[in-house]
């Protein structure tokens, strides 16, 4: 099953990653001019600060889900949740 | 003969219109017959015996009573072994009279042994048996969980140990993560309706990629939801992928084979539902290390490429002003060849005016003209004679 087919994941994160090491893969492989291999670098390190961003800054969110009395679905937090 | 309803009650009291014994057998076997028809039957072996012809003959009892029974040969032989004196079993049979003996007996279509949960057993087989038939344990049904999921539902008991435990171990992995918790008893008699309940509501919640079912451990009675027909069926019909983690690792449920993914335990689900942030983090640091290493290595080698392009500029340069030298002096020595001192050296001279002009034709050297000749190494003064 490809990246593409995963549906609902972090499409940014799994995006960063796959092009991290694309990115990787290239400037290790040497082909490519100098400005070509800076141009990469460069996307290289915004890549890893947005990953590094996305896997450090959230927080797990617990919500409970109720239905009222006409079936409608709301979310409610979980007593003792934040 | 046609004597069922004919022959009243009243008219048996009176010795003017005796019922005959075989009467009075068919009669019964009717009523019987007709009265319980085929019907389960939980009882003790008391006695069983194969006979030559392959029919098995037993007693049926109970604390109370017992009955004799047999089963066809036919039927019997689908079971393999008998089961043993003393063991529990389930009968299905009709009961009957044997009319040439009077005996009320049992005739025997099926036989299972029982442990101690003998019906909830039975019951199990034929939910097991009507699931399988419909495919839903099938392995070509199971999806692939999604790899970094960002929402997902959980359906547990509000306040069990199976949705703390999950809580905590998300926590500790993937904290990208949005929980919705949709309530459901999980053991009693609402279970079975809140469950499906639930699982239907999964479908209508967005967002949501995965959808765990979970339960702490329990007695095998505890966890007898997980094996309803109608919550199995309910949890083939969400349509994200599934993760039923039921019980401690010893128990399995039919919600176990239905589902995409059978955890052992609710932690063991998130843990398999969610990737760890740890190791991604490494990841990214590996990625990071290589990312330096690989653009310091790609300068490397372009300037190392600018160097050997600079060497070949030279080679280049110093191939074609040789190349240029090496013209000049074939142009220069075909000049030498062609330059008219070397004639002079072959002892010609060469007659001039003494205005410098060459003189090339007899008819211009007029009487008494004087000219200069010029020969290898000097000029010499000449004139025409006057005749």
């Amino acid at each position: 099953m490809g990246e593409e087919d995963r549906g609902e994941e972090t499409p940014t994160l799994a995006e960063d990653l796959r092009r991290l090491e694309e990115i990787v893969r290239r400037l290790e492989s040497n082909d490519g001019d100098l400005d070509q291999a800076l141009a990469l670098f460069e996307e290289g390190i915004a890549r890893l600060r947005s990953a590094r961003a996305r896997l450090s800054g959230a927080e797990v969110r617990v919500r409970k889900v109720v239905a009222d009395a006409r079936g409608s679905l709301r979310m409610d937090d979980l007593d003792g949740e934040q | 003969m046609n004597y069922q309803f004919e022959i009243t009650v009243s008219s048996s009291v009176s010795t003017d219109t005796p019922w005959t014994v075989t009467q009075v057998a068919r009669m019964a076997k009717r009523y019987i017959e007709a009265g319980l028809g085929m019907i389960w039957i939980r009882g003790e072996i008391a006695e069983i015996k194969i006979y030559q012809s392959g029919h098995w003959y037993f007693t049926l009892k109970d604390a109370e009573c017992q009955i004799r029974g047999m089963m066809w040969k036919s039927d019997a032989q689908r079971f393999g072994a008998p089961p043993a004196v003393g063991a529990q079993v389930f009968v299905f049979a009709k009961p009957t009279i044997y009319e040439e003996r009077g005996d009320f007996r049992l005739h025997a279509t099926e036989m299972l042994v029982t442990d101690r949960q003998g019906l909830e057993h039975l019951e199990l087989q034929k939910v097991k048996a009507a699931l399988e038939k419909d495919g839903l344990f099938d392995a070509s049904r199971k999806r692939a969980l999604p790899q970094w999921p960002t929402c997902i539902a959980v359906i547990t008991s509000l306040d069990g140990a199976a949705l703390r435990d999950i809580i905590t171990v998300a926590r500790k992995r993937w904290r990208s993560l949005e929980i919705r918790v949709i309530g459901a008893k999980v053991q009693g008699a609402e279970a079975e309706s809140e469950m499906v309940r639930a699982l239907k509501m999964v479908n209508r919640v967005e967002g949501v990629s995965l959808c765990i079912v979970a339960r702490g451990g329990g007695g095998k009675e505890d966890l007898a939801v997980f094996n309803s027909e109608k919550v199995c069926r309910a949890l083939a019909q969400v349509k994200v992928p599934t993760i039923s983690a039921v019980g401690h690792e010893t128990d399995v449920s039919f919600t176990d084979f239905v589902a995409d993914c059978r955890a052992p335990t609710p932690s063991a689900a998130i843990e398999m539902a969610v990737p760890d942030s740890a190791e991604l983090i490494d990841r990214v640091n590996h990625l990071a290390v290589r990312l330096a290493n690989a653009v310091g290595q790609g300068t490397r080698v372009a300037v190392e490429r600018l160097e050997r392009s600079g060497d070949r500029l030279h080679t280049a340069i110093t191939t074609l002003l040789e190349r240029r030298h090496r013209q000049v002096d074939r142009l220069g020595a075909q000049l030498d060849a062609l330059s008219p001192l070397k004639v002079l050296e072959r002892g010609f001279a060469l007659p001039r005016a003494e205005d410098g002009r060459v003189l090339r034709r007899a008819a211009e050297f007029t009487p008494a003209l004087s000219f200069r000749l010029r020969v290898v190494d000097g000029e010499v003064p000449a004139r025409v004679e006057e005749n």
